[in-house]
């Protein structure tokens, strides 16, 4: 049994909430009711004139067969940079939880990359693959493959994808690391002795004691894929070819704040919101209930 | 005149008194650019001159970012109330600026209120007509102006058994060039940079046909894009079959090309005149410039420039500039447009002479005949060519949401260079699109 502390009053316990209400309302309710308002007008760049159109933002949005080609772009996107990312990321964990000479050097340097800024990071790609003056760019296209991403949308989603996830594999890599060494010893030990390989303990009992955290990561990878990638297209290839590479979040901000079109930006963050309120509640209700504390 | 000098009377009067004169009301002028370095200290340092000419007025420069940034700074801020006195605008926001009412403060307003003259028939008729109401009057205040040109690579000319010292005037010799150079083992005898406005804008501007109804939608903002013409659409076949015998490559969007000639990469590229600088820095090689090609049986006329003009903001919605705001700016205006000063910038950055007085004073100079300046003298002329007698097709482009239009017309294009279309339905879905555009900026601005 949980003990429970009550607080006598209400005075009390609003005054203590407070604060944390105050930044949610600010920081969270109030720039989305702003959104959810803006998606009903339609206004010039300098607000000197405005109608209200009703769902007309919204109608047009998703009547655009290039927004529907963003959403395709952003579920192989998100999906690819999640899956590589907590793949890559799970795979450095598990050698670097190993009895290895450097075990720290390793660690250190396998968390780096997370204090990189996305634009920077991307940049940093650019200088490796850039059809003509990147190192790897070059080399590509001397030993033959036709590697220009600026005018092939494939290698380009490649190479946004590569980018985004190498960031986010960091920020993976210390949970899964700190997931792997709160396992204890003690059980891996006895299912060595019973016999069990190194590739069934790792599927018989780390996997399923790491769950919880594989979870929690899954969540933050999406979220990561879906907003804060901005920064790493926008260096890489600004959406291009063509829209090959333009995520929902990359168009919320090119017709926002580059083409100052405010009504069909703003329906696009009011629609991107839904997606994400709904991913998430999906998560939580489904796959949560396969993954064991 | 008489406010002038009642003003330098109580300056007199103050200084007598003992007050310190510079405490006296000088009135500030918040001036938004988006010049990065060393362009921008060039600018700051024309402020820093008319504020050290002069003790009524202060013009406080800034650097805001890039232009589209600075563009949309200074929208929030209006939006706020908050809006600087002069923003600096790059030439597709020209159609944005001239809708947005009384957000702006005409040119031609300012200098009569103020009773400030400033000869704009010495401009460039190039510049003129950009920032110009069909009628003539000014809106915004020209300043850095550039125009495309060729630049090539007179040794690869050479090592093709090419003339190096006459660039071909024609699309017919550039492509026999393209492919000479080839043939001569160079793998990107051709590129590009800024492809919509060299290969779309300025190619409609010299052969002398419409980009967009409505004189390129200087008539109204009921414009409809036309560049799937005919010509335009042969030119945007000829690119995608160029791109795919290896005779044109495509170097990116926006300025993204502009690295691939100064490092010997290609041979030839399309771009700004003001790349001009940074070859000179980095080319390790004898280079030249050309006028920009025409297909045959066409005769030139003038090219369009790019670049930014000046524009005068009103603070926010409901605050317009005080009349010693607007004085002082139109006195740092008057600045701007004598020659000296459009002549240093000229020679100092590569950009435009926006005069005729000012390019005389350089000529005359000899500036042209230095060796290093070879060349330097070939946007002017080509700005003039058609005898400076402007149509309605080279005046310049007015299109709501153009910088919308411009990456619309860019993606078409890279669509087309991936081979998921033909140029000529590149063509056709830009226009499309960008008529969406059009008539969307036209609902927004129905208003304004």
């Amino acid at each position: 049994m949980r003990k429970k502390v009550i607080f006598k009053g209400i005075a009390l316990p609003w005054l203590l909430l407070l604060p944390q209400l105050v930044i949610t309302g600010v920081f969270f309710f109030w720039p989305a009711g702003q959104a959810i308002y803006g998606s009903f007008l339609r206004e010039d760049a300098f607000g000197l004139s405005r109608d209200f159109v009703g769902l007309e933002n919204f109608r047009d949005v998703l009547a655009d067969p290039n927004y529907l080609a963003a959403g395709w772009n952003t579920v192989v996107f998100s999906s690819s940079v999640a899956i590589g990312a907590l793949g890559v990321a799970l795979f450095l964990a598990v050698q670097a939880d190993k009895a290895i000479r450097g075990a720290d050097a390793y660690k250190t340097l396998l968390i780096w990359p997370y204090a990189v800024a996305p634009a920077v990071a991307a940049v940093l790609w650019l200088f490796m693959f850039h059809p003509q003056i990147g190192l790897f760019g070059r080399a590509l296209n001397g030993i033959g493959i036709r590697w220009d991403y600026q005018v092939n949308g494939n290698q380009a989603m490649l190479l946004v994808i590569l980018a985004a996830a190498w960031k986010q594999v960091s920020y993976n890599f210390i949970f899964f690391l700190a997931g792997l060494q709160s396992i204890p010893r003690a059980v891996l030990e006895a299912a060595a002795i019973d016999g069990a390989r190194p590739f069934r303990r790792f599927w018989t009992i780390i996997f399923p004691l790491l769950a919880p955290t594989s979870f929690f990561l899954l969540v933050v990878n999406i979220v990561y894929a879906f907003f804060d990638t901005f920064g790493t297209i926008h260096a890489l290839t600004k959406g291009g070819p063509g829209q090959a590479t333009s995520t929902l979040i990359y168009k919320v901000y090119v017709d926002g704040v580059q083409n100052l079109n405010f009504g069909a930006s703003a329906a696009q963050s009011v629609i991107l919101m839904a997606i994400v309120i709904g991913l998430t509640a999906v998560q939580f209700r489904f796959v949560e209930r396969k993954v064991h504390y | 005149m008489f406010r002038r000098t009642a003003m330098a009377g109580a300056f007199a009067l103050a200084a007598s008194l003992g007050l310190p004169a510079q405490a006296q009301a000088q009135t500030e002028i918040q001036f938004w650019h988006g010049l990065t370095q060393p362009l921008g200290g060039m600018l700051e340092q024309i402020a820093a001159d008319f504020n050290a000419s002069q003790s009524q007025y202060r013009i406080q420069a800034t650097f805001r970012g890039s232009y589209p940034e600075t563009m949309v700074a200074a929208i929030a801020a209006f939006r706020a109330g908050q809006a600087p006195g002069i923003v600096q605008m790059f030439e597709v926001g020209t159609g944005t600026m001239m809708a947005a009412g009384r957000a702006i403060k005409p040119v031609h307003e300012l200098l009569a209120e103020t009773n400030t003259r400033i000869d704009f028939q010495d401009y460039l008729p190039g510049v003129r007509g950009y920032y110009s109401l069909q009628d003539g009057r000014m809106m915004s205040m020209p300043f850095n102006s550039s125009t495309a040109v060729v630049f090539y690579n007179k040794d690869a000319f050479r090592r093709a058994n090419l003339n190096p010292d006459a660039f071909p005037e024609t699309w017919e010799g550039v492509e026999a060039a393209a492919r000479a150079l080839k043939g001569a083992g160079h793998a990107c005898p051709m590129t590009t940079a800024w492809p919509t406005w060299l290969m779309v804008e300025q190619f409609s501007a010299i052969h002398n046909i419409p980009l967009a109804s409505q004189g390129n939608g200087m008539g109204g903002l009921n414009a409809e894009l036309r560049i799937n013409n005919p010509l335009m659409t042969r030119h945007m076949n000829n690119l995608v079959a160029w791109q795919r015998e290896g005779l044109f490559r495509y170097g990116g969007r926006d300025g993204a090309g502009d690295a691939l000639f100064p490092n010997g990469e290609c041979a030839m590229i399309f771009a700004s005149s003001g790349l001009r600088a940074r070859i000179q820095r980095e080319a390790q090689f004898q280079w030249g410039v050309g006028m920009l090609p025409v297909y045959q049986g066409t005769t030139p006329i003038n090219s369009i420039i790019g670049g930014a003009s000046f524009w005068v903001m009103n603070r926010g919605p409901n605050a317009p500039r005080s009349q010693a705001e607007l004085q002082g700016i139109a006195a740092f205006f008057a600045h701007l447009a004598r020659p000296e000063v459009a002549a240093k910038w000229h020679t100092d950055t590569g950009f435009l002479p926006v005069t005729r007085t000012a390019y005389e004073r350089v000529r005359a100079s000899g500036f042209y005949n230095e060796p290093r300046n070879a060349g330097a003298d070939v946007p002017i002329q080509q700005m003039l060519r058609g005898g400076g007698q402007m149509t309605e097709n080279s005046m310049g482009i007015r299109l709501g949401g153009f910088v919308e239009i411009r990456t619309i017309i860019q993606e078409e294009m890279e669509r087309a260079f991936q081979g998921q279309q033909t140029g000529e339905q590149a063509l056709n879905n830009a226009v499309q699109r960008g008529n969406v555009v059009l008539r969307n900026f036209e609902r927004q601005n129905r208003g304004g």
